[in-house]
């Protein structure tokens, strides 16, 4: 209820808006909102600007693009395929890429779209995780963060089988005989999949609703209720001087962080648009319709299937045994044990945290990746546990590339996959360590001025230099997590689990840096006037 | 939801092992807060971003026409370059110059935000446990076992039909993974793409295959519509891979000895591990290598699995020559083609 007419353009707009959905309640919630500011909480940003981008240019292609296999004879202007039998669903995806214009464009801007929207969620995950972000009370938006992960790969998947090309093709071949190989169900499913045997004239028509309807709209509402918790929750920020686990310090929503986020989806629009025109991705004229009997070598599939792809490359053949006559295929199912493995890893990660380090309370300032060491190290294990998966299924081009034997390539590959996590584990946890030392000397010496001092009896000296107490305080303020013996519980028994915790835990946390405390810095030996940011120069030792 | 400009400080500052959060540190002005001159600068730097974002966009519209994609690829590839080149600078003009604003001109002074308590108020979380109190009373839901369990089961057994009429997604698999087009009699006919018509056959004769040659190899009327309603269906299933080696070279079991003639031998195409076809031949050892998990098999040695994710050898084709010299097949593959499934040895 307004109670004097509105006379600027805004106060107009407001009013008319104000008394039709009561706006102000939503700008004065939202449009002073501090978003902190890091170069890092913008991988995010960069997952929902482009998939914002793989929405608009896919809608785009719907309107062209024939979900169907009938066969007919191409006509159209490019001469290798001149009247070969096509099918309507590769006729038209020729059509939009040679024919429509712009077509190309969008398309190419579509699959580059893809790869990085993926690409982003990935990077953005990681983020989270080698800060802590996922703890209390954020661990159901990292679960639904992992669900997003899971239906970016299904999205990506169901895309890159719908033009019906070679490669595409034998992709789809691929997936089929990973369902043939499920134990019990698999022919069955295979069978209702595509209709009957494989490829049959169903299975683009059906992949198509998932890739249009079903996995776009559980992306949105994903998206959206990801986006809901951000709000709830607010954001979490990196320890600094005057950020602490009661406050949020940045920038408003109006008009900075709007300005900059608005102005970062262009830029993300323009870094696409700018691949899209430079660099082909897909040519589907060059591969030819799909044919169950040709294959090119060196086939790759999109970067984010290649870990599963990889891994069934790595796999012996003996990890397929049969009891009496029925086959168990684990050189097949394995790869699907192994993903689904690594994902229940990543949706119980933060509760196998908080019950190893007991510790449930709400954070809200982020780890910095070094004062977790533990955590670190293993997200740098999985990490590797991945990438080595990855690179195998570039082993062929990779062994070609080297000249190495294709053979020698997948023996290091399989060592790689037991060993590399391990010493990847290793090497993290030391560096951490060693970082973290590194800042207790800085903080209880100061920094090094590079000013060398000669005292009367010959000694030479380098002057240190106490640190000013904002940075003090970022080397200084943290929690280190540390071994926690079993503890009896309310009946006073200590219960097996917890008997495992505590082991956990000490494998988790013996090696240890303990943060600086003040008393350290205030002992005899150090010079407090420095420690007080004064312009004492303080002697180092 | 209040936010207030940074005041140096605040009552909240914690403590942690021992030190004082010393607050934010000072803000520093920029160049463009103090100078006009320097404002003015940024100002205009931001137009002209804008501007240029413009520029871009008549680029693309102009190019949309000038560049028309004709039948060349040449053509295409200009004009994917030429209106992408527009599309790119007319967005990330925008996206700089919407930056440069906000870092330059807008207030760069810190807001801070205070978090509250998740949950709500006491009060809230009293009348909320209220109401759900209220619901089981009025609705009898506790006092009621019997609605409530019939319910359940209800409930429990109504999404069945939901998943049933999914039931005609497609057949029953049947006999179909154990058959394919060849039997006996059937002649041999390249493979040269696609599916060749019944009268565009080139069948193979044994004396045309050289020894170290290869051939892509399908089954006589595959192109025949009534033999093969699906024929890329049957296809994936009966392609198949012929080499003639020396017969020297061959290690044959005795009880497939005629299986061959004269060193040429016929295999399934297809992988026995998620089906690719193995389409690469390395003439010099004799091995067949699949191009998308390297599973490798020796030709000499009834393409037993030499290395990779495979597990069975591919099926043989028992193959000899008919009246006129042309290959044709004794009979079916004797065991299923392809990937391995669960029936594979209970047909």
């Amino acid at each position: 209820m307004r109670t004097t007419q509105p006379t600027t353009t805004i106060g107009k707009a407001a009013s008319f808006a104000e008394s039709r959905v009561g706006a102000s309640v939503l700008v004065r919630e939202f449009g002073r909102k501090i978003f902190p500011s890091h170069w890092s909480f913008m991988l995010g940003e960069v997952a929902l600007y482009s998939f914002i981008i793989v929405v608009l240019s896919g809608t785009f292609l719907t309107f062209f693009f024939q979900p169907a296999m009938g066969e007919l004879r191409y006509e159209g202007p490019w001469l290798p395929l001149r009247g070969v039998e096509i099918s309507e669903a590769y006729d038209s995806t020729l059509a939009i890429s040679l024919e429509i214009r712009g077509g190309l464009f969008i398309r190419q801007m579509h699959h580059w779209g893809a790869l990085l929207f993926v690409a982003a969620l990935s990077v953005h995950m990681l983020r989270v995780f080698f800060t802590g972000a996922f703890r209390r009370p954020r661990e159901l938006n990292w679960i639904v963060g992992v669900l997003l992960v899971i239906m970016g790969m299904a999205a990506g998947f169901t895309g890159y089988s719908l033009p019906d090309d070679l490669l595409s093709g034998n992709g789809l071949r691929i997936i089929d005989g990973i369902l043939k190989s499920l134990p019990l169900v698999g022919t069955y499913i295979s069978f209702f999949l595509f209709g009957g045997e494989f490829p049959g004239i169903d299975i683009v028509a059906r992949l198509y609703t998932l890739h249009i309807m079903i996995v776009p709209a559980l992306l949105i509402a994903l998206i959206g209720i990801h986006l809901m918790f951000v709000v709830v929750h607010k954001h979490t920020q990196y320890p600094g001087a005057g950020n602490t686990e009661k406050n949020v310090v940045g920038e408003p929503v109006l008009p900075t962080f709007a300005a900059k986020g608005g102005g970062f989806f262009f830029l993300i629009f323009g870094l696409l648009s700018l691949i899209s025109a430079l660099f082909t991705i897909n040519p589907i004229w060059n591969y030819g319709p799909y044919d169950p009997s040709p294959v090119s070598a060196g086939t790759q599939p999109d970067w984010y299937i290649g870990w599963a792809d990889g891994f069934l490359r790595i796999v012996p053949g003996w990890f397929e045994f049969y009891i009496f006559g029925w086959p168990i295929s684990l050189n097949i199912n394995s790869a699907v044990i192994v993903m689904g493995g690594v994902f229940a890893v990543m949706f119980i990660y933060p509760f196998f945290e908080a019950w190893l380090q007991k510790d449930h309370r709400e954070h809200h300032i982020l780890d910095r990746p070094r004062n977790n060491p533990t955590r670190t190290a293993i997200g740098v294990a999985g990490i590797i546990f991945y990438c080595n998966m990855w690179a195998a299924a570039s082993g062929d081009i990779i062994a070609v590339f080297f000249q190495m034997s294709l053979n020698d390539m997948i023996y290091i590959f399989r060592f790689l996959f037991f060993f590399g996590p391990i010493i990847g584990y290793i090497i993290t946890k030391r560096m951490c360590l060693a970082l973290q030392r590194k800042d207790r000397e800085i903080a209880l010496h100061g920094r090094e001025t590079a000013q060398i001092i000669r005292l009367p009896h010959g000694e030479f000296l380098e002057r240190h230099e106490a640190l000013p107490p904002h940075k003090l305080w970022k080397l200084t303020a943290f929690e280190s997590p540390s071994y926690i013996p079993a503890e009896p519980n309310a009946e006073g028994k200590i219960t097996g689990t917890e008997k495992l915790r505590a082991r956990l835990s000490r494998f988790f946390f013996e090696d240890r840096v303990a943060p600086v405390t003040k008393q350290e810095l205030e002992a005899p030996h150090h010079n407090n006037a420095a420690l007080e940011g004064s312009d004492n120069k303080q002697l180092g030792h | 939801m209040t936010s207030k400009e940074h005041s140096g400080g605040g009552s909240q500052l914690e403590e942690l092992n021992g030190f004082t959060n010393p607050g934010l540190p000072e803000h520093k002005p920029r160049l463009a807060d103090s100078d006009p001159r320097a404002e003015k600068i940024a100002e205009r730097q931001v137009a002209a971003w804008f501007i240029l974002s413009m520029i871009g966009t008549i680029w693309f519209i102009v190019a949309y026409f000038l560049f028309t994609p004709g039948e060349s690829m040449q053509s295409i590839r200009l004009h994917n370059m030429f209106v992408g080149l527009g599309a790119a600078v007319a967005m990330f003009s925008i996206g700089f110059g919407a930056v440069l604003w906000a870092k330059n001109l807008m207030s760069d002074h810190e807001g801070i935000d205070e978090r509250h308590d998740i949950g709500g108020s006491e009060e809230d979380q009293a009348i909320a446990l209220e109401i759900l109190h209220q619901a089981k009373e009025e609705s009898g839901i506790a006092r009621r076992p019997l609605l409530r369990n019939t319910l359940i089961a209800a409930l429990a057994i109504a999404p069945l039909p939901a998943v049933l009429v999914f039931r005609d997604l497609g057949p029953l698999p049947g006999d179909k993974m154990f058959n394919t087009l060849w039997q006996k009699g059937t002649r041999l006919i390249r493979d040269v793409g696609g599916i060749p018509s019944v009268d565009s056959e080139r069948p193979i004769k044994a004396d045309e295959v050289t020894i170290g040659s290869a051939y892509h190899v399908l089954p006589s009327g595959i192109g025949d519509e009534e033999a093969a309603e699906h024929p890329l269906n049957e296809k994936a299933k009966a392609a198949v891979l012929l080499m003639r080696i020396d017969p020297k070279q061959l290690k044959e079991d005795p009880d497939r000895k005629d299986w061959s003639h004269d060193g040429i031998v016929a295999y399934s195409k297809i992988c026995t591990h998620v089906g690719c076809p193995v389409a690469l031949y390395e003439h010099q050892t004799h091995h067949l290598l699949c191009p998308c998990h390297q599973s490798t098999f020796d030709v000499t040695e009834h393409c037993k699995v030499i290395f990779g994710p495979a597990k069975r050898p591919l099926p043989q084709l028992p193959i000899t020559v008919d009246s006129e010299g042309y290959l044709v097949a004794q009979s079916d593959f004797p065991e299923p083609v392809g990937p391995t499934f669960w029936e594979i040895n209970n047909r």
